[in-house]
């Protein structure tokens, strides 16, 4: 079976964001990457999905040289080889459909029967590229998954995470997969994977060797744009209940909220 | 010329989601200030169309229904298929849904359809002569970015549980356009085999007004019991910290935070959690926030309204019943 995983590089989840002094965007200079985690667990089920099927897991993902970091870890998990798009018409772009567009190329490029992405990359929090990916393609798409089984080797049922509940879902291949937490427990890059990722073949392509105009899928195709950014507006001080004794900060806790905060 | 603004209602079993009336609400807004037509597409199964009328009295001046056995369910393709063919037809300026599980699916599907990009997950939203500029969290709300649309027809999910809901008007009436749909055998690829409720009947996270969080200094899971007491008698839900979901305490699905549910809640109350930078991530622009915590170093209480400084299993009790007696007065 062709799998292919899509994966993005973004800063730990630890990171403080501070702002450049114009506004516009992020100081990217003391991040710390990793693979984004939903991307993690759609790395994670490629693999089992090889281990079931048979095949072959190719790790797709666009950005910039530090991405490689990321690549090499999904090869050190265990994927058999990886495409990294790098361009410098890409720095800067804010759209997921230019992203998508990059991606839905490739993929018309190799064979696949399944593709696995994050249900969103917790940089730009967009969920877009999935979706966008798959109706380019043409292909179904089941979003939000944290379950998923196969009736046979080509069906998938799985369990899309909705309010209040989840849906069952079946559907042939080919499909896109979105991951949510839940579907997996993502494994460790082992000692040996490090050293085999390194001969794994990794492939760096730029637009112009997809064939693909920078002004449609870059930056100046973008068709969303970043205007400003800010940090959230800081808090007001909070209040230390206080009282003699559990019960009395009690009392006075639901005092405050009925008749300060009015909120019960 | 692109004119109006377009909402896709939600819905699941037949009954309308509680976004699309915030939804509504918006788009109602903003059609005003364009001085434009708000118009509505609502979709399902058999008898969807009774719902039609109450979209005309939260301000669509014209409700584009199609009612088919393949819309029962809510399915990316089929459902794409209409919005696309309503959108082709009316030709709006902006298209707006919730941000919410389905919304989330077919917003971005329908947006690479009409080759337009789109702002995910709004908080706000202003017109720039006509051009919409979307307030939206990136980094799980560690940051705000304001987004303009450059292409047209302009779209955008907005978060639920943040925008303020209109009064409907009782005599406000929609003219309801029927819409027929051919699908195609490609729409039908997906089949819905079940919809598995949760059983507890609270609301979901995203949509709750009131959420008591519990996180690893809860001990147990046994001991989850009390705060759903305190939920329910406030008409909230529980939540959970990564620490409780990864204990195995909690259903993956009530994790908050940059990796769970991000939720606006107007009351969040933290009991026994710390407020690692991925949990307050998740809950930071919660309205008002309460922190139970024996530890008075704990960074939950920098972002606290209220803080409570003491062992949890001896204030949550009391609290309880202190609410009861509120509530009974
Ligand atoms: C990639 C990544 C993603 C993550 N995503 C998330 C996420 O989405 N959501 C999330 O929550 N975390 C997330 N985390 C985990 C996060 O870093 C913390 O580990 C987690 O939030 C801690 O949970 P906690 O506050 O319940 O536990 P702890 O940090 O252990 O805090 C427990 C608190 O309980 C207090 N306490 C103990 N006993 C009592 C008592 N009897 N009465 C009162 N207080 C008491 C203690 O003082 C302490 O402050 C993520 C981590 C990583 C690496
Ligand atoms: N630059 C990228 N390279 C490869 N895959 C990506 C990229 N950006 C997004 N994706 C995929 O799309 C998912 C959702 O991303 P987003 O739509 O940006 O929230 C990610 O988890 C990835 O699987």
């Amino acid at each position: 079976m062709e799998i292919v995983a899509l994966m993005k590089q973004v800063p730990d989840t630890e990171t403080q964001i501070k702002v450049n002094p114009q506004g516009t965007w992020i100081i990217e200079d003391d991040i710390k990457w990793i693979m984004n985690p939903y991307c993690e667990f759609g790395v994670e089920e490629a693999l089992r999905t090889k281990e079931k099927h048979g095949g072959t897991v190719t790790i797709v993902s666009i950005g910039p040289a530090r991405a490689v970091e990321a690549i090499r870890t999904a090869l050190a998990m265990g994927a058999d080889k990886a495409i990294h798009v790098d361009d410098p018409a890409l720095v800067g772009t804010t759209d997921s459909l230019g992203k998508a567009r990059i991606l839905a190329k490739i993929l018309q490029s190799i064979p696949f029967d399944i593709i696995f992405a994050g249900k969103q990359a917790i940089d730009d929090d967009m969920a877009q590229v999935g979706p966008a990916v798959a109706e380019l393609l043409g292909i179904p798409q089941l979003t939000f998954v944290n379950g998923l089984e196969w009736i046979d080797g080509r069906t998938v049922r799985v369990n899309r995470q909705v309010e209040g509940g989840s849906q069952v879902i079946e559907c042939s291949l080919p499909v896109l997969i979105t991951c949510q937490k839940g579907l997996n427990e993502p494994r460790y890059a082992s000692l040996p994977g490090i050293m085999k990722a390194k001969k794994k073949p990794l492939e760096t392509k730029n637009l112009a060797a997809l064939g693909l105009d920078p002004a449609q899928v870059g930056k100046e195709g973008d068709t969303t744009e970043i205007l400003r950014v800010e940090l959230p507006p800081p808090r007001k001080p909070g209040k230390i209940v206080d009282g003699e004794t559990p019960e009395e900060k009690a009392a006075k806790l639901a005092k405050l909220l009925r008749e300060e905060a009015k909120v019960i | 010329m692109a004119t109006g603004v377009l909402v896709v209602a939600e819905q699941r079993n037949g009954a309308i989601r509680k976004v699309s009336w915030e939804v509504l609400s918006e788009g109602k807004r903003l059609a005003d200030q364009l001085g434009e037509e708000l118009v509505a597409v609502l979709m399902g199964g058999d008898g969807i169309s009774s719902h039609a009328e109450a979209l005309g009295q939260w301000g669509a001046k014209r409700v584009f229904v199609a009612e088919a056995p393949e819309l029962a369910d809510y399915r990316t393709n089929p459902y794409a298929r209409v919005v696309v063919q309503v959108a082709k037809q009316l030709e709006p300026r902006i298209i707006l849904m919730g941000a919410s599980s389905t919304g989330k699916d077919l917003a971005p599907r329908v947006a690479a359809r009409l080759g337009v990009g789109m702002l995910s997950d709004c908080v706000g939203f202003e017109l720039r002569d006509g051009v919409l500029v979307g307030r939206r969290p990136m980094y799980a709300g560690k940051l705000y970015a304001y987004v303009a649309c450059k292409a047209v027809p302009q779209m955008a999910t907005l978060r639920p549980n943040v925008f303020p809901k209109i009064e409907p008007d009782p005599f406000m009436k929609a003219e309801v356009v029927k819409v027929e749909v051919q699908f195609e055998e490609s729409d039908l690829r997906t089949k819905v085999i079940e919809l598995r409720e949760e059983a507890g009947g609270r609301p979901d996270l995203t949509e709750a007004e009131i959420i008591v969080s519990g996180g690893r200094g809860m001990k147990g899971p046994e001991n989850f019991a009390m705060l759903e007491t305190l939920a329910d008698l406030l008409g909230g839900t529980v939540g959970a910290s990564r620490a409780a979901v990864d204990a195995g305490w909690r259903p993956q699905s009530d994790q908050v935070g940059q990796t769970g549910k991000v939720v606006t809640p107007n009351l969040y109350i933290a009991c026994g959690i710390s407020g690692s930078i991925q949990h307050l991530a998740g809950m930071g622009t919660s309205k008002v926030i309460v922190a139970i915590n024996k530890d008075p170093d704990a960074p939950i209480f920098q972002k606290a309204d209220y803080g409570v400084v003491d062992d949890l299993f001896k204030v949550v009790p009391p609290l309880i019943e202190e609410v009861r007696k509120l509530k009974a007065e």
